[in-house]
Formats: structure tokens, C-alpha cells, sequence
């Protein structure tokens, strides 16, 4: 009973949190709502009894994922959304049938479902039984998935790296520095940006 | 025992607890102004009580009577909401720290017998979370600086989140080795393996018994992490105008300041548990003694490590911000790696 | 009733993922196209625990770990291409990002 009414309402703060990602219209809002839902998420984790994977879910996920899309919409200045074409002819088509679908489907699986329950806590995950999986069975895929996070790395500040523009200083030999990130629109109509 | 005795007794441990360090967190203030001062060479609060011990409680009725400007150009939503999440996951980390033993209440037989351990709730995972809700605490900050819509906040906003980052991958790791060692990332286990002594004197704390670089790198990135000096060029008066905190009168800043001190409580109890052996220390007399002395042991090691906290502050320049991101990514990173490795072969070889 | 049925918990992630496909298909700001992207995979890593409960086998959870390390992989490119493209189009709306369209 009392798994039922924690799974309800942390459930219900999931969609709740998902369907706010889609109403707003600042970036940031959809942003906290995200980490709403993970942090949600991670308690309903919890009541799986997956206690590491719901920790690492906040460390990971909620605590330095997250940041990193709120430090670029910070960064980026994201302002409200605008409405254009596309987006009207999606959201008349698409919602009511994504909804429809949705519901067809969740009726489904609630309607013939004949799997059993799963008590509170059911599969104790605790850090030493996930760990022997970790470096015994899936070691291949660990070290693929580092060896990704690598490549992630090079690829991001590859990405970013601003190009740089010569500039000629007083004895004509030229100085390196890095072009602003965004050009004054004036400056650059007049020819003056450097 | 029965589930409404348990209740009652968590009720009563949790309102003790989160009393207790909220008045701790008002005194670190104090302590900081007498430090500071008597390393400036100068008195410090003395007027309003003796020896200004009642400063704090004048801070905070100052704090309340103050005048609570909000600007009319902030983003409201977030700029009510950042001080209550910077105080609220600054605070919900004493949860799982143990800061004694058992106490018994009840009767002393074993069966039927009503005690508690001297700690809010012990969790498998106690270490995990205090790092999680570590990691949640950034938000504060970072949404602190963009609701401010002021150029300097949002630029302080932006690197103490960058800087909390970063250095939180160096505490986390630095961490891994205390782990190895007691086998456990429950936060009351990793105290009671670091009881009794090795040759002869010498107490078993994590800090003597190998993690001694693991120490320091959990010291040096525990600063960072609550943005501190000389990390603290977010909130650095002279550079940012007060960094992410330029927008926040009275007792919406009274807040920040509060989450900052409980942030830096909260790291000392954690350098105390996992390196300095925790509640452990020389413990004798009768019953009431027996249990009332370990917690006197770990206050001390606290406020000794509070103690260290406003000593670095006052005497140690401010990094430049380049110097600090590259010192916490090319330096610590690996020594806290380095250090896992070394650990872990140790362990490895000794089994 | 005791417990919780496994298709309760199936029908949330479901509705997670639909929603976050909603979103990438609805919203037209890059960033927020993004994090529909991590609501669904958030979605999965449910279905995933849920199912290692129901078979008491704790592979579901390690590859929960993998799907974790994907996303924030894929988020750090992603995002590093959002300030790339910005820095260009001084736009986050996918709609006016259309230099190649006939």
C-alpha cells in the first residue's frame, strides 16, 4: 500500500515535470523541470531497490549533466522560443496522436499484462554485486565506453575552439588573437570589426 | 522496536541535530570574525556580549529588520527560489553523519531493549548521497547568477559552477581510496574501521594508515567545492562586486551566507569522519560519559577543522581563475587517480 | 493489493518517452530539443530497472551505467555543436538553420 502511494506520487511528479518540459517556452524552465524529473526518477529507482544507480543518477545525471545544459543556456543567452510554421502543423498533428498512441499503448500493457508484482526494494543493487558485473562480465564495454568519453572530450574542445584572426600590430607583424564570439552587427557592416 | 517509537525518536534526533547546526553554523560565523580579526591584528566583535558571543544573534535580527529589496528587472520564480536550494541541500547533508555511538534509552537487556545510534539515519550508500546533494547544491548558485540578470552576477554564477564541477570529480575520487579501505560506503562503517590502534600509539585513522595525499587532495578540492579561499573568486568582493550574491538583500543573502557555512560544516564532519577516525578518541568514565565523549571528540575535530578553514582563508592570495580551473583539472585529477591506483594495489597485494 | 504491479512501471517510462518525443518533435529551440533527447533515455533507464527487479538479475542496472555514460557523451558533443552553430547563426531555432534547403 505504502509502495503504491510512493510510487503514484513520485510518478505523478514525473509527468509532471516531463509535461512542464514541453509547455515552456524559456529553456531554462524546461531545464529545472528535467532535473525535477531525474530527481524523481531517482527515487523511483529507490523504491526498485536500485540505491546506486539511484545516487549515481543524481551525481551523474542531475548534478553535472544538467549543470552543464544550464551553464550553456547561461552562456548562450537563450531567450524565449519563437513559434514558426513547422512547429504549428507539428503540435496539431502530432500531440493528439502521440497522446492517442501513448494511451493505446499503456492500455495495452495494463490490460494483458500477467507479470507479477515487484515488492518495495525488490533487487537490493547494492555497489558490490554491480561492481562484480562491472569488471568481470561487461569489462569490454567499460573500456569502450571510457575510451568514449575520451573521444567526447578531444571532440567538445575541438568543437569550440574559436578560430583565431591575425591581427597586424604596430611593427606590421602579425598577433595572434581569438575573433569575438559574437560581432558587434554595426562594426561589421561598417568594415571595422578588427 | 515499533514503528511509532521509531518515528518519534527520528523526530526528536532530527530536530536536535538540525538545531544544533544551525546554531553551529551562526557561531562559525563568530568564529570567523574573531579569527580573522585577531589575525589582522585587531579585536574583533566584543561589544554585544562577552566576548561578542552574542554578535550572532545581534547578525540576525539585524538580518531580519533589514530592508528586502527585490530589483524589478530579476527573474522572480528563480530568484526566490535559488537562496531555498542552496539552504535546503546545504543543510539535508547532516542527515548521514555519524557523530557518536550507541545510545541506549530503554532498558538495558538486549532483547526489547529501545536505543538509537547518535545519527539521523544510517544508509548503505551515506557517502553517495552526501556527494549528491553536494553536487545539487550548484544549482543554487548557478540559477543565484542568471536570475540576477546582472552582468557580474551571472559571470560569478557561471564560474563557481565550473569551479564546483570540476573540483568535485577530485573529491569524489579522493574518496574512493577511504572506500577501498573499509570496504564500505556506509559512512558509520568507514568510522568503525578506523578504530584501535597500530603500532602500539599511533590511532588507526584513514590519514595515518596511508590516505594521507587523499587527505589533502579531499582538503584542497573540499575548499573549491564550497567556494572558499583561495577558490573563492566567485564571490570575491573586490573582483565581481560580491559575485553571484550582487542582487540579494537581508534575508534572502542571510541565506547564502547560511548555506555557505553549513556547506563548510558539512566538509569538516566529512575530513573528520573519513581521515581523522570520526568519533574516536580516548573514551572512559561511567555510562553517561561513555556516550556523551565521543560526540565531544568529534566537535572538536570539527571545529578544529572550521578552525583551518578561516585560518587558510586569511592567509592564503586568491587563485586567478585559469590557475584554479587548471590547477583542480591537470593536478589534483591525477594525484586523486594516482592515489586510487596506489591504494587499491596495496589492498590488492595484502589479501 | 501489496506491491506494485511491473506494468505500472512500464507505463511510466512510456509516458516519459513519449513525452520526450513530443518534444524533440514540437519544440523548436535547439537546446530544449536536447533535453527531450535525455528524457528519453531517462524514459529506458527505468524500463531497464524495472525489469532487473522483476528477473533479480543485476545487468538491467550495470546497463543503466552504460546508457548514462552514452548521454552524457552524446551531451557534451551536442552541446559543444549548439554553441558552434550559434556562434555562426547567432540563432537557437532550428527553423532558421536552414542554409542548405533548397
Amino acid at each position: 500500500m505504502f509502495h503504491l502511494i510512493l510510487f503514484l506520487f513520485f510518478g505523478a511528479i514525473c509527468v509532471a515535470g516531463a509535461v512542464n518540459l514541453l509547455m515552456q517556452s524559456h529553456p531554462i524552465n524546461s531545464a529545472l523541470s528535467l532535473v525535477v524529473v531525474m530527481g524523481s526518477l531517482a527515487v523511483e529507482y529507490l523504491l526498485l531497490g536500485a540505491e546506486f544507480v539511484a545516487a549515481v543518477q543524481v551525481i551523474v545525471y542531475a548534478g553535472a549533466i544538467m549543470v552543464m545544459f544550464l551553464i550553456t543556456i547561461m552562456l548562450l543567452n537563450a531567450g524565449k522560443e519563437e513559434r514558426s510554421h513547422g512547429s504549428r502543423v507539428a503540435m496539431l498533428l502530432g500531440v493528439p496522436g502521440v497522446v492517442i498512441g501513448g494511451a493505446l499503448i499503456a492500455w495495452t500493457i495494463l490490460a494483458r499484462s500477467t507479470t507479477d508484482s515487484v515488492s518495495i526494494g525488490a533487487l537490493q543493487g547494492d555497489p558490490r554485486g554491480i561492481a562484480k558485473l562491472l569488471f568481470h562480465a561487461f569489462l569490454l564495454p567499460f573500456e569502450v565506453t571510457s575510451v568514449l568519453i575520451l573521444i567526447a572530450i578531444m571532440g567538445a574542445v575541438v568543437l569550440v575552439s574559436r578560430p583565431e584572426a591575425v591581427v597586424r600590430s604596430a611593427d606590421s607583424s602579425p598577433v595572434r588573437q581569438p575573433e569575438p564570439m559574437i560581432k558587434d552587427r554595426e562594426l561589421v557592416a561598417a568594415g571595422k570589426d578588427h | 522496536m515499533n514503528i511509532t517509537t521509531f518515528i518519534i525518536i527520528s523526530l526528536i534526533k532530527s530536530a536536535a541535530v538540525v538545531g544544533v547546526l544551525l546554531t553551529a553554523v551562526a557561531y562559525s560565523v563568530w568564529l570567523e570574525r574573531k579569527v580573522s580579526a585577531h589575525i589582522q591584528n585587531r579585536w574583533g566583535p566584543t561589544r554585544v556580549g562577552p566576548f561578542g558571543l552574542l554578535q550572532p544573534l545581534a547578525d540576525g535580527v539585524k538580518f531580519i529588520f533589514k530592508e528586502d529589496l527585490t530589483q524589478p528587472h530579476v527573474y522572480k520564480p528563480l530568484y526566490i527560489a535559488a537562496p531555498i536550494i542552496a539552504v535546503v541541500f546545504a543543510i539535508s547533508s547532516i542527515a548521514v553523519i555519524p557523530f557518536g555511538t550507541w545510545i541506549q534509552v530503554g532498558p538495558l537487556p538486549v532483547v526489547g531493549s529501545l536505543g538509537t545510534y547518535s545519527q539521523i539515519t544510517d544508509v548503505n550508500i551515506g557517502l553517495l548521497l552526501v556527494l549528491g546533494i553536494t553536487s545539487m547544491g550548484v544549482y543554487g548558485i548557478a540559477l543565484a547568477g542568471w536570475s540576477s540578470n546582472n552582468k557580474y552576477a551571472l559571470l560569478g554564477g557561471l564560474r563557481a559552477s565550473a569551479q564546483m564541477i570540476g573540483y568535485e570529480v577530485s573529491l569524489g575520487l579522493s574518496l574512493v581510496g577511504v572506500v577501498i579501505m573499509a570496504g564500505s560506503l556506509s559512512l558509520r562503517e568507514i568510522v568503525d574501521a578506523q578504530g584501535g590502534v597500530f603500532w602500539g600509539f599511533i590511532p588507526r585513522w584513514n590519514v595515518f594508515h596511508g590516505q594521507t595525499l587523499a587527505f589533502f587532495v579531499f582538503m584542497i578540492a573540499a575548499y573549491a567545492e564550497t567556494n572558499r579561499m583561495p577558490f573563492d573568486l566567485p564571490e570575491a568582493e573586490s573582483e565581481l562586486i560580491a559575485g553571484y550574491h550582487t542582487e540579494y538583500s537581508a534575508m534572502k543573502f542571510a541565506m547564502f551566507f547560511m548555506a555557505e557555512y553549513a556547506n563548510m560544516i558539512t566538509a569538516s564532519c566529512m575530513a573528520t569522519m573519513l581521515f581523522l577516525g570520526g568519533w574516536h578518541g580516548p573514551i572512559f568514565g561511567p555510562y553517561f560519559l561513555r556516550v556523551l565523549l565521543p560526540v565531544a571528540w568529534f566537535c572538536l575535530k570539527v571545529f578544529v577543522f572550521m578552525f583551518v578553514y578561516v585560518w587558510v582563508r586569511w592567509t592564503l592570495p586568491r587563485f586567478r581563475y585559469d590557475q584554479l580551473m587548471a590547477f583542480g583539472w591537470k593536478v589534483l585529477l591525477p594525484l586523486a587517480v594516482a592515489n586510487i591506483v596506489v591504494t587499491a594495489l596495496i589492498v590488492a597485494w595484502r589479501a | 493489493m501489496a506491491a506494485v504491479p511491473l506494468s505500472y512501471y512500464l507505463v511510466l517510462s512510456g509516458i516519459l518517452f513519449f513525452c520526450g518525443v513530443l518534444g524533440f518533435l514540437i519544440k523548436r529551440n535547439i537546446i530544449t530539443i536536447f533535453m527531450s533527447i535525455e528524457l528519453m533515455l531517462n524514459g529506458v533507464n527505468l524500463s531497464f530497472v524495472a525489469f532487473a527487479a522483476q528477473w533479480h538479475s543485476l545487468n538491467g542496472q550495470v546497463f543503466v551505467f552504460f546508457v548514462m555514460v552514452v548521454a552524457a557523451a552524446e551531451a557534451a558533443v551536442g552541446l559543444a555543436i549548439i554553441i558552434a552553430v550559434y556562434r555562426t547563426r547567432e540563432t537557437l531555432n532550428v527553423d532558421q538553420v536552414n542554409l542548405l534547403k533548397l
